[in-house]
């Protein structure tokens, strides 16, 4: 599990809107701490990220400390701290994917984007990841960009691909 | 639609769904599921906008399905009755395929599936379905799974209604043992066992839980059921919840599956209205309702007492067993967890009877088994065959062999914890016990075929890489044992490799395999010492051959 430190830009970020969080927080009145994991989610799915300043709008709110809330964000890969690319890249290194050349494709975003995984392009346009399985091995090598598959890809391809959003 | 207040209002309600079925029309059934990312949308669109304009609205019906198995061919669909079956379809074959094909009942040859020249226009000659038995998939790809009352008219929640008027939950316990089904998910625990020890744990509060926290790379075979035919699954847990006495179920998905979350949805809310979920259900005393739970990206919540921390918010590590979940689960209390194919196996098990479902399968492994069939292989998609079918028939017979001029290496089975099935043992039977004599497991169906082009050596640090970020940290054996094995495993493909470094694998490999917590650390050295075993002489070739490697390759990356 990869663990996601917070840097020391993290502090100096701007405070996000809570008009949302709140929106998000009054559906669920009598939340419990079964309810963290589906409130962060839609916390991400509202701001892109789960900004600090909302988090601890949640932790006043749910009553589980900021620690805890923070040990869960950081076990999740599905959760980040950093604010993310308009479009999210995800690359199936699943097994088909890896003998159909998930590699290549890897080592091409690389090169066209000057990312690594996990982070995000300066212009905050792309965010590339890694994502184990997409289960459409039918469709390897296989990356999804935000909710859009596209299969059966070659180098040429994906830099195609790339330089179209 | 209404609500059905007594199980003999179930059977009303599907016997006026049919009076109300047309007979005479041709129906379409597209994939809308995973053929969505080939085109399928559009074509159903055009399929849809040519109706309008021709007027056929009638007489030519558009069902968008769920998978239909064979994914190779994407976007895919058959027609009834006439029985065809068309794949790599797109928007502008459409016209064509009315006018042709359900105007004058031509064939289209190019949209045919072929094998060896031959075009094959019909589903039953193609040797891709004959060959397959299809029980649990028996809906998936001919029924719209967004529509509950094309489960009902397939005899859906008939098995429920059966065991809700005539049998006591004992009895329920007693013909899932009989039936002989063990878990889908990948150990093949008996499924009738872990029933009656939840029903027997003491505690008025249980609950029932679906895992479809699919991880494994390669394995698709839950998301085609859950997009496909979501009421069977809610269908195997009100049985379930019948039998142990649960009153809330939860279902945990992967985050990755948001087709199979939006079904599920639609599903769960459906059956509330038809008052399959809730309260006093078809009017007995019977409730249970039932909750989504999304995963948030870890592998490791698919073991169930990491699945359990997870469903109570925390972060999903595993703790020791016992107690097991059958007496201390979510929130302490009783907790019964099945994989989503050993539900969706439930219901037809009360339809069929116990004594029709041991007819199938072998000895020990009773029933079929879903395979995702992938990799190296013509026909990529999902397949189901009885228990002992061969790999030789899955790979060549269903599959279609290897395409180009390669040939079969190794069937990796089981994922991360499996292990790689080399060629001489392509006429082993497939069941659980087989499977784990040769060195992998059945996992949860997971089937990659690998060519003679694949490196066995990379392919085990591939998994090993796998593991070790998805270790989750919490025991020592699992965390540094993936971690030292993985070092080791990329050395030697680096050409780094050194002379002991066998040695030293098998050894790690075995406490990492003695001393982890979970099933993670447990299995995750199986790929490496199923390669060991079949492949060692490219392990050493690969060490030996390090003088030249090392002038070939760039130097290993620093951590």
């Amino acid at each position: 599990m990869m663990h996601k430190p917070v840097t020391a830009s993290e502090k100096s970020k701007p405070m996000a809107d809570l008009t949302k969080c709140r929106d998000i927080l009054a559906k669920c009145t009598s939340a419990t701490s079964a309810d963290l994991i589906p409130i962060l989610q839609q916390i991400q799915d509202a701001y892109g990220y789960l900004p600090q300043n909302v988090l601890e709008e949640i932790t006043a709110r749910v009553r589980i400390p900021l620690s805890k809330i923070y040990g869960v964000i950081t076990f999740y890969s599905q959760f980040s701290l950093e604010p993310r690319g308009k479009h999210t890249i995800k690359v199936c290194v699943g097994t088909a994917c890896h003998i159909k050349g998930a590699p290549d494709i890897k080592k091409k975003i690389t090169e066209v984007l000057h990312i690594q995984e996990g982070e995000t392009t300066k212009d905050y346009k792309f965010t590339y990841e890694p994502v184990a399985c997409l289960g459409t091995c039918f469709l390897a090598p296989v990356m999804m960009v935000n909710e859009r598959y596209y299969g059966k890809l070659t180098t040429e391809k994906t830099e195609q691909i790339l330089k179209s959003y | 639609m209404k609500n059905l207040k007594t199980p003999d209002d179930l059977d009303i309600y599907k016997k006026s769904l049919e009076a109300k079925r047309r007979t005479d029309t041709t129906r379409i059934f597209i994939c809308a599921t995973g053929c969505k990312a080939l085109g399928a949308e559009e074509v159903c669109r055009a399929f849809k906008d040519e109706i309008a304009k021709q007027s056929l609205a009638g007489k030519i019906e558009i069902i968008e399905t769920g998978c239909q198995g064979l994914c190779t061919r994407a976007p895919v669909l058959t027609i009834e009755p006439l029985g065809i079956f068309y794949g790599r379809v797109t928007e502008t074959d459409v016209p064509e395929i009315i006018s042709r094909t359900i105007q004058k009942g031509e064939n289209i040859d190019r949209l045919c599936y072929s094998e060896a020249g031959k075009r094959i226009p019909y589903v039953r000659d193609i040797p891709f379905y004959s060959k397959q038995k299809k029980i649990v998939l028996k809906n998936c790809g001919s029924i719209n799974p967004r529509n509950i009352d094309e489960y009902i008219l397939r005899d859906g929640y008939a098995a429920f209604a059966k065991v809700l008027t005539d049998m006591t939950p004992d009895k329920v316990v007693n013909e899932i043992k009989n039936s002989g089904l063990r878990g889908r998910g990948g150990a093949g625990y008996p499924t009738g066992l872990k029933w009656e020890s939840v029903r027997k744990a003491h505690g008025d509060i249980k609950y029932v839980v679906c895992n479809g926290d699919e991880g494994d790379p390669g394995a698709f075979m839950d998301r085609a059921v859950l997009e496909g035919d979501p009421h069977a699954v809610i269908e195997g847990m009100l049985i379930g919840a019948y039998a142990i006495g649960a009153k809330k179920g939860f279902i945990y998905v992967r985050a990755e599956y948001p087709i199979a979350v939006e079904h599920l949805k639609i599903a769960i809310e459906q059956a509330r209205n038809l008052g399959l979920l809730g309260e006093n259900i078809l009017g007995t005393s019977f409730s249970f309702d039932l909750e989504i739970k999304m995963g948030a990206g870890a592998f490791v919540c698919g073991e169930e007492t990491a699945l359990i921390a997870s469903i109570e918010g925390k972060r999903g590590m595993p703790r020791p067993r016992p107690p097991y979940p059958a007496t201390s689960g979510i929130w302490g209390k009783p907790t019964n967890i099945n994989n989503v194919e050993t539900f969706a196996n439930v219901p037809v098990i009360f339809l069929n009877g116990s004594g029709w479902y041991k007819t199938i399968g072998t000895e020990s492994s009773k029933g079929t088994k879903i395979f995702a069939l992938a990799g190296n292989v013509k026909n990529t998609g999902l397949v189901e065959v009885p228990m002992g079918t061969t790999l030789r028939e899955i790979v060549y017979d269903i599959g279609g062999g290897i395409p180009g001029r390669k040939k079969f290496k190794a069937a990796q089975m089981g994922g991360p914890s499996g292990g790689c099935v080399p060629a001489q043992h392509l006429d082993l039977p497939i069941d659980y016990e087989t499977v784990k004599a040769v060195g992998a497991i059945m996992g949860s169906g997971g089937l990659i075929v690998m060519d003679d082009s694949t490196s066995m050596v990379e392919i085990a640090r591939y998994f090993m890489e796998f593991c070790q970020d998805e270790s989750c940290g919490k025991c020592v054996p699992c965390r540094i044992g993936t971690k030292r094995m993985l070092d080791i495993l990329t050395r030697i493909t680096q050409g780094q490799g050194k002379q002991e470094d066998i040695k030293l694998l098998k050894e790690l490999a075995e406490v990492t395999k003695t001393a982890s917590l979970c099933g993670l650390g447990q299995t995750a050295a199986n790929p490496v010492l199923s390669t060991i075993q079949y492949f060692s002489d490219e392990y050493e070739e690969a060490i030996h051959k390090k003088e030249t490697q090392t002038s070939q390759h760039n130097p290993p990356k620093p951590e």
